[in-house]
């Protein structure tokens, strides 16, 4: 049998609980620094604005582009290479009292007086209150989720573990945003689209692991909450890791071989199911062991106690 | 079962690997019927012109030609589009190749998205205060010819907010004009109060009506934007409603934005208004009631305020020579535009009418509301002598050439909107683009799953085959389930959810065969430890993949165009996934080591 880890000896996770604690603690409170230092930098989907892609048949001079684009009155343009050094990529801020309908032609045609084999690949223009609706819209997919996400484990497992897996998700979202806002990488929306799907990737390791700790507490004859922990952790550690090491295969081969445009949402991808795999670990079952997890809370209670609104598990 | 459930995926997935023949589309005007005369009329010039062709048939109202290579597509399409002339839309398009006896069971390729076909998108907003002040002048306007019809002196009538406010100079004609509107409009609010000895009444519209009235604007919109569409002559195009005042246009193919955009974007409606010929257009002094207007040409030119009809009646507009060959528009309009036609022009026979444009440009300054504003330019296109009482279909003449007759002709054509639009978010891509995105996705989706496949084999040995043929199935599922639904479109987002769904996919198998070492650790017979750990995983991989399916959902609800794609191939993936996994490999190993007695098990 070919195996990653041995398993036959149960691994201590749990001694190293408070190491974690700290770095997780200190992740999150970095990622919420830089988002507040450096910000995101949020895509065209957001902000508004225009974003125009030219592909050259040879490599092209930014520096001789841009005085073109000056001369026909669009300063402040961000110009820069995308994928590669023959294409390139003009990003223009909103602006009022500007005819944004025929702006990405007029780039397109400015862009050809530096070589005529200049040809449009995509031109994208999102109107500013568009940009806001979707903001909105991607604040409250997330928010959504997560309380989608909250009732559902409340109502399979047990509060502690559901509040457990629910801020492991949380710290996975934010520390995924903080390098991303660190990487000053742009977000937009198929990024949005990557962190609901670590969110629910993330859930799905967590889930594996909660339900045999469930499976667990019932089978062995411990009363010892944090035995049946490292034990569960222990058991479920080859497939957390052969799962998540599938998945980063496709997403490596996906970052690589995937073009430009799905960059940032395999980038997303692969640093959300890492931080992800770390935190089914350590800060779902860790959490819901300071939560107060022990052999009572998760057995079925025979009599009418306190606590009895909350839902037993199945 | 899942042999019969993998083949009928297999049936549908097949149309994939069959390429796309370069085709050329040829559709009546307005969804007129094309008759058999037609093709004959396309083959005959096909073969005049030695275009060779791989076939043309009649089909959905639509003729179509094949080609060999996009070259004779081009030449096959001038061709036609010279000999069909306006009443036909031709376009090029890509034909599925698939062959018939794949057809006959509905079978379809994929449908390939914006991002990986090349083509626009367009999200266009309809800017309801136009559509409401609009409403009120209408409003304002009935008003004025009930009360004159009844004889019921009034002593003014007004705009008021959301309304119209008449003044009179009695109770009792104000009461009898509350009756007699009442009963006319519904949907409207009525009230009365007195001020200094004067009556009036208010009428504003009721929710449900100012609901209706955006409604029709909205509707109205689409109906002409896909009007409007027809006559760019696209394949395929799609034109969809977003929400309350929204509306998506897909443009499949097109290359050239800025014409599309002058199409669509021309947020123009046209009105007829009769020349105040007793003003002098080149006094300062305008009589009230009148607006001084320029012409084209520079010419100053006083207009009556009252609008004959607007744009929005004419059903038809044609370019045409007449008897001395000189150019002229014939015009269709509708019944009710046909009655308020001749009703204007009874009495103004010799007189002159005169067709405005008005067209509507952001400013780039926004309402309260955070919309932009929209600015009004009206222009007079054409000033035409009335020779007789006009009817449903009259002509425009005297203009200067053929070529002014046709763009005033596919002016009207296009109609009138009733609320102007404007581009709110737009996105082009590029063919070149599009088809590098295609083989980004496939060579991704084909490196991952290579590497998945030794990574299993090795690991699991059997087991791991077992898992990679249902790996296999799986990816066959998610492709065959796509092109059966009707609607569903394959995006790069959709592609990268494929690739992702293939990492994904052997966690279920991975979470069963990692149970079934375990119960082979702990000391159970190899039937057993199989039994076990499958029975054992089930809620596992139950639970696990239903919490990825609902964030699957949520994408859905709350993403648009290329995100929804991603959903739909993830929210498809977790389902195969499951299937292949739960019901499928354990087909496979119990046909395998089932009721067998093995000493070792290969996992």
């Amino acid at each position: 049998m070919f195996e990653i880890i041995k398993t036959e000896r149960t691994i201590r996770f749990m001694k190293m609980t408070n190491p974690a604690f700290f770095l997780s603690l200190a992740l999150v409170i970095l990622s919420f620094g830089s988002i507040a230092v450096n910000g995101i930098n949020w895509g065209l989907d957001f902000t508004g604005g225009t974003v125009i892609e030219v592909g050259y048949d040879k490599p092209a001079d930014l520096e001789a582009i841009r005085p073109l684009l000056e001369k026909e009155g669009f300063q402040g343009a961000v110009i820069q290479h995308f994928g590669s050094s023959r294409d390139v990529l003009i990003r223009i801020a909103p602006r009022e009292g500007v005819d944004n309908q025929h702006l990405g032609s007029q780039v397109v045609t400015a862009m050809q007086t530096y070589d005529d084999s200049a040809e449009m690949r995509r031109i994208e223009f999102v109107g500013p209150n568009v940009g806001d609706e979707l903001t909105e819209q991607g604040g409250l997919a997330l928010l959504s989720a997560l309380i989608c996400i909250l009732i559902y484990v409340g109502i399979r497992f047990e509060w502690r573990l559901a509040s457990g897996a629910v801020l492991a998700l949380a710290h996975d979202v934010i520390i995924t945003l903080g390098i991303f806002s660190f990487l000053d990488v742009e977000f937009d929306l198929t990024i949005l689209a990557a962190l609901l799907t670590v969110i629910g990737y993330s859930l799905n390791d967590t889930i594996v692991v909660f339900d045999r700790i469930r499976e667990n507490f019932r089978r062995m004859r411990v009363d010892d909450a944090v035995e049946i922990m490292d034990v569960s952790l222990t058991q479920t550690l080859s497939r957390t890791l052969i799962t998540s090491g599938t998945t980063l295969m496709v997403l490596i081969s996906l970052f690589l071989k995937g073009g430009a445009l799905i960059h940032g949402f395999a980038f997303a991808l692969l640093i959300g199911i890492i931080v992800g795999t770390y935190s089914s670990i350590y800060v779902a079952s860790a959490l819901a062991l300071k939560l107060g997890v022990s052999r009572e809370t998760m057995l079925p209670p025979v009599v009418e106690k306190e606590g009895a609104d909350q839902d037993p598990m199945m | 079962m899942v042999i019969a459930t993998i083949a009928i995926c297999l049936l549908y997935a097949t149309p994939n690997l069959y390429g796309e023949d370069p085709a050329v589309q040829v559709s009546a005007v307005r969804g007129a019927a094309i008759e058999a005369a037609t093709l004959d009329k396309v083959k005959t010039k096909l073969d005049s012109q030695s275009i060779s062709y791989k076939s043309v048939v009649l089909k959905n109202n639509q003729v179509l030609v094949r080609l060999n290579d996009t070259e004779q597509q081009l030449l096959a399409s001038e061709q036609l589009k010279e000999l069909l002339g306006q009443q036909f839309v031709v376009a090029l398009n890509l034909a599925p190749a698939t062959p018939a006896w794949l057809q006959s069971f509905g079978a379809e390729p994929l449908k390939l998205g914006l991002d990986l076909r090349g083509g626009v998108h367009f999200l266009l907003e309809v800017d309801m205060d136009e559509a409401l002040t609009k409403a009120q002048a209408q409003m304002l306007q009935d008003f004025r010819t009930d009360l004159r019809e009844e004889k019921l002196r009034y002593l003014s009538v007004r705009k008021d907010n959301n309304g119209v406010a008449v003044r009179f100079r009695d109770k009792e004609t104000r009461d009898n004009a509350i009756k007699l509107l009442e009963k006319k409009y519904q949907g409207l609010l009525f009230s009365d109060s007195e001020n200094n000895g004067q009556f009036s009444l208010a009428a504003k519209m009721s929710e449900a009506k100012l609901a209706e009235i955006k409604e029709y604007a909205l509707q109205q919109n689409i109906t002409i934007i896909r009007n409007r569409v027809n006559q760019l002559g696209v394949a395929e195009p799609l034109v969809q409603r977003q929400g309350e005042d929204r509306i998506v246009v897909e443009l499949p193919g097109v290359q050239d934005t800025a014409g599309a955009k002058e199409i669509l974007g021309a947020t123009a409606t046209l009105a007829f208004r009769l020349v105040d010929a007793k003003a002098d257009p080149y006094s300062s002094r305008v009589p009230a009631g009148s607006q001084k207007y320029t012409t084209r040409e520079g010419r100053p030119v006083v207009l009556k305020k009252q609008i004959i009809l607007t744009g929005n009646h004419i059903t038809g507009a044609t370019s045409s020579l007449d008897e001395f060959s000189r150019p002229q528009v014939n015009i269709d309009l509708d019944s009710q535009g046909g009655n308020k036609m001749s009703r204007a022009t009874k009495k103004a026979i010799g007189t002159s009418m005169a067709t405005v444009f008005i067209e509507y440009k952001p400013t780039g300054e926004k309402n309260a509301e955070g919309k932009s504003k929209l600015k009004k330019i009206e222009e007079v296109i054409n000033v035409a002598t009335i020779q007789a009482q006009l009817g449903r279909s009259f002509r425009i003449t005297g203009l200067d050439s053929a070529s002014e007759a046709k763009n005033l002709a596919l002016l009207l054509r296009a109609g009138a909107l009733v609320a102007p639009v404007q581009i709110v978010e737009e996105r082009t891509i590029g063919p070149s683009l599009g088809k590098q995105n295609i083989e980004n996705g496939l060579s991704a989706m084909i490196y991952g799953m290579i590497a998945i496949v030794i990574f299993m084999g090795i690991y699991y040995r059997k087991f791991g085959l077992v898992a990679n043929v249902a790996l296999s199935a799986n990816l066959i599922m998610i492709i065959g389930i796509m092109s059966m639904i009707p609607g569903a479109t394959m995006t790069l987002p959709g592609i990268a959810g494929i690739v992702l769904t293939i990492g994904m996919a052997v966690d279920a198998n991975v979470l069963v065969f990692e149970r079934i070492r375990e119960e082979l650790k702990e000391g159970c017979s190899i039937q057993q430890a199989i039994h076990r750990g499958y029975d054992n995983a089930l809620s596992t991989i139950a639970d696990a993949n239903i919490t990825t399916l609902l964030t699957a959902i949520i994408l859905f609800a709350v993403g648009t165009g290329a995100i929804k794609g991603f959903a739909i191939t993830l929210a498809i993936g977790i389902g195969a996934s499951m299937f292949t996994a739960i019901i499928g490999t354990r087909a496979i190993v119990n046909f395998l080591w089932g009721n067998k007695t093995i000493d070792k098990l290969s996992i």
